[in-house]
């Protein structure tokens, strides 16, 4: 202490840790992944606004009571929300560090988003059969960039999950790993939030108009 | 070779995509070309290469990188400005009869790519550079939270500059002015490559800013020195804090903006057409909602440099910092709600405009309380004027002009008369080159002993100086004037030639400017000459208060040997004061992260791509989209990304610190 410590001071007050203090790596790693997303989620912000703006900008085309069918995303909903609950028990099981229940809860939840992304891909493509494409009007443009962009998501967050998955094989549920699997979390999470919006404020409102 | 085969390889590319019947443009590109190949000729003759790319490139000491951020912003200043004097050129010379030199293709895309270039790529590189440089040595660290994520960062902004500068020598720049207005920026009316550049270019540069935005909060919200709390925050970090929240809250609008145009460019969507339902004035207020806080990312951090600036330059505590930060967190919600007085003419009643405008006005509230707290720390100060606190001053007389003509600005009739016209154009340069680039200047005399461990040649400074600050006043104040007379911005060729004496004086301000920056490249290549007269030995050039004058100049790789610990707001005149020394034994091993690659391949692969979106390679854009994706994969495979910087190394570092200090008598 004495090399710190400024001569005649009467409680020696300490200026330098002598000490190296521990700042284990990755410290905020969630912290900084939960800015991100705060961005992410203003972007969405933006695409639900124009959707806002747009929502009536039909063109003289079809509007949204004539195209969405409730029940086809009523199903597509349950398969995210499931899919968000089975995330949540990986993440269960990562924390009992039982890394084969951890595997195989990730791949229900890539059963369940793979489940969800086929079902929006034939929504897209009925509609475009239709005439309803996203050239179409900008009610239509701006419902295809806000679904798709999150669509979009949800194929990245599939990627994701899929090198996870390697990389825990590979390497078991050492803190990296961990690390990594808590993001993707907040990310699917994220995306779950999301659809909430998207579901009643495009689909529900849009059906009751 | 069929056409359909040269469409699918080469996209829209073809041979008259170069523009070599425009000689203005062909003499550029051979001077480029020359410079360029001479540059690379001298780097590979003297074996540079390697050492670039393992001590710079490679890098993610937030130090190197906040020096490249700078040296970009530099570089693409010199275009900038080229741009700048082009215009001045034209606008002196094309009355009447005259037509002047540039052609209208030519001089739209020159002022488009001149505010494209000065505010992505020279003010927020600058900006962006300080903070990186100086945020982590102010608050005790040893890197930014994400030392990889800030190389990328790094990488993917100067990508977006490689794209605007491509941009010269293949095709064309956007001809739509810096925001790319739609409709105009639409297929229909911009069908050429221009806007792709534009759109690509500030894509790729936006996810870098993104990110850095996000590293750099993430460092000073998590990894402050033990004692730091958020009141002990140095100012200058403290408008770091406050510029990254306003980037992450910001930069995705323009993110989504710019996706939706480009959709409309490149699927037929009909977001800001004039037909299918679409509405432009959504662009506009869009790009405006990203716009404005754009200006405040920009000036804040300059706020912050004066701060330290004229605290440090007066020998005083900074006069109400607390006021200072609620006044940073005052301007940082204000300026989401200001946007629209960038339309008032948009035609939205009264109310509406009222509301903006009033907002508006308020902000300059808390911008006038900064001026009055810089004017009264150095009131009874022992002022000392070194050239830092030279832009000091020069910025606090002239952004109060600039800002009294914003709040001129602000009142909605007013600017139905100044809407779009000179006037304008005069008032953001005022607080531009007032505020920001002096602000840049500032910081640029006054953190480089700390960068390079020498100071900067205050003879040619205080020319470079002059020149710029005489040469503002006489390129600016005539296009108020102007304005008020009602001459409308953007304009290549005049009819009335009673205006060409006021554009001639404003020709002869931007000379002045030339002859400021020539003087700055002089000061730069005299203080290396002279770097041993110069030389810092303290590490403590100018009496500084704060954390980053605590170690040596330049600091060593993990900056401080030993972590401080706070206890005061001016924590290194703490120490000062109370002759503390840092411990001359006990080191310990230092954990530090490895360099990488991963960063340059990413944006170089982004790059790629951008291009190929641009000229319709539809292969090669797959295939770059693929291989980024893929590279971005491998890269997370690799778990070993930190090492230890051995205690032996850290021993000779910091005695050879302790003999310098003793040689300097300290």
């Amino acid at each position: 202490m004495d090399a710190t410590t400024p001569p005649g001071a009467e409680e020696k007050p300490v200026f330098y840790e002598l000490e190296e203090h521990p700042h284990p790596p990755g410290a905020s790693t969630l912290f900084g992944f939960w800015l991100y997303l705060m961005s992410d989620c203003l972007i969405f912000a933006m695409l639900f606004a124009a959707y806002a703006v747009y929502g009536n900008s039909t063109a003289g085309g079809p509007g949204a009571a004539e195209l969405f069918e409730l029940p086809l995303v009523a199903t597509n909903t349950a398969m995210l929300l499931l899919s968000s609950i089975t995330y949540g028990f990986a993440m269960i099981a990562t924390d009992e560090k039982r890394q084969g229940a951890t595997i195989g809860w990730l791949g229900v939840t890539a059963l369940f988003g793979a489940a969800f992304l086929a079902i929006e891909l034939y929504e897209f493509s009925h509609l475009i059969h239709e005439g309803a494409g996203p050239q179409r009007s900008a009610f239509l443009s701006s419902f295809f960039l806000l679904v798709g962009t999150h669509g979009l998501h949800v194929t990245f967050g599939l990627i994701w999950l899929a090198v996870l998955v390697v990389q825990v094989l590979r390497r078991g549920l050492e803190p990296a790993n961990v690390r990594r699997l808590q993001c993707l979390s907040l990310f699917w999470h994220f995306l779950d939030v999301i659809w909430i919006g998207v579901f009643t404020f495009v689909y529900l409102m849009g059906v009751l108009k | 070779m069929s056409d359909t085969l040269l469409k699918t390889i080469f996209g829209r590319l073809t041979l008259d995509s170069f523009p070599i019947h425009e000689p203005i443009v062909l003499a550029t590109f051979v001077v480029v070309a020359l410079l360029g190949g001479a540059l690379v000729a001298a780097l590979t003759y003297y074996r540079v290469w390697t050492y670039l790319w393992h001590e710079w490139f490679t890098s993610v000491d937030h130090k190197r990188i906040g020096i490249m951020y700078m040296v970009l912003g530099l570089v693409m200043f010199l275009r900038g400005f080229a741009d700048a004097i082009m215009m001045r050129g034209q606008q002196a010379m094309a009355f009447g009869q005259n037509e002047g030199y540039l052609n209208a293709h030519h001089y739209d895309q020159v002022f488009t790519a001149h505010g494209v270039i000065m505010i992505f790529f020279v003010a927020m590189p600058l900006v962006t550079g300080l903070m990186n440089y100086v945020v982590p040595l102010q608050i005790g660290a040893r890197d930014v939270s994400f030392p990889f994520l800030n190389n990328f960062s790094f990488w993917m902004t100067a990508s977006g500059a490689v794209i605007t500068m491509a941009s010269l020598f293949v095709g064309e720049f956007a001809r739509t002015g810096w925001l790319a207005m739609a409709p105009l920026s639409g297929l229909d009316y911009s069908p050429d490559v221009g806007v792709d550049y534009y759109i690509w270019a500030l894509q790729i540069a936006g996810v870098g800013t993104l990110l850095s935005g996000v590293n750099l909060i993430a460092t000073i919200v998590k990894m402050r020195a033990p004692g730091m709390t958020m009141f002990k925050i140095p100012i200058f970090t403290w408008s770091a804090l406050v510029t990254n929240v306003l980037i992450v809250a910001a930069f995705p609008v323009l993110t989504a903006v710019l996706a939706m145009l480009s959709l409309d460019r490149y699927v037929g969507t009909n977001f800001f057409t004039n037909t299918g339902g679409g509405n432009p004035m959504m662009y506009v207020n869009m790009i405006w909602i990203w716009g404005h806080p754009e200006v405040y990312i920009l000036i804040l951090p300059a706020f912050g440099v004066f701060s330290e600036v004229v605290s440090t330059f007066s020998g005083k505590r900074l006069f109400g910092y607390t006021s200072m930060v609620y006044a940073l967190i005052v301007i940082c919600i204000l300026a989401y709600l200001v946007w629209l007085h960038h339309f008032f003419t948009m035609g939205s009643g009264a109310t509406v405009n009222s509301f903006f405008g009033i907002t508006t006005m308020i902000i300059s509230i808390p911008t006038g309380a900064k001026i009055f707290n810089w004017l009264f720390t150095m009131y009874r100060g022992r002022i000392r004027f070194e050239l830092p606190m030279m832009w000091a001053v020069a910025f606090m007389v002239t952004f109060t002009i600039g800002g009294m003509t914003g709040v001129l600005l602000a009142v909605p009739p007013a600017d139905f008369q100044l809407h779009n016209s000179l006037f304008l154009v005069a008032h953001f340069h005022n607080v531009i080159i007032g505020g920001v680039l002096f602000g840049m200047f500032a910081g640029l005399n006054y953190w480089f002993p700390k960068a390079f461990g020498f100071k900067l040649d205050h003879k040619w400074g205080a020319r470079s100086f002059w020149l710029w600050v005489v040469g503002f006043y006489v390129a600016f104040m005539p296009l108020y004037v102007l304005g008020l007379m009602g001459v409308t911005r953007r304009l290549r060729h005049f009819d009335d030639t009673t205006l060409q004496p006021w554009f001639i004086v404003a020709g002869v301000g931007a000379l002045l400017i030339a002859g400021g920056i020539a003087c700055m490249m002089m000061q730069f290549f005299v203080s290396w000459r002279n770097r041993e007269v110069l030389r810092d030995h303290t590490g403590d050039p100018w009496d500084g208060r704060t954390l980053e004058w605590a170690t040596s100049s330049p600091p060593p790789a993990y900056n401080f040997a030993f972590t401080p610990v706070i206890r005061d707001l001016d924590a290194w005149y703490d120490m000062k004061s109370q002759k503390v020394e840092q411990p001359t034994e006990g080191y310990y091993a230092i954990h530090m992260p490895c360099n990488t690659w991963a960063g340059i391949v990413l944006a170089g692969i982004a790059t790629v791509f951008g291009l190929a979106m641009i000229w319709y390679i539809w292969w090669l854009a797959a295939l770059s989209l693929v291989a980024l994706i893929a590279t971005a994969i491998v890269h997370t495979f690799n778990y070993d990304r930190d090492f230890h910087i051995p205690v032996e190394d850290i021993r000779r570092g910091e005695d050879a610190r302790t003999e310098s200090l003793a040689r300097a008598g300290v």
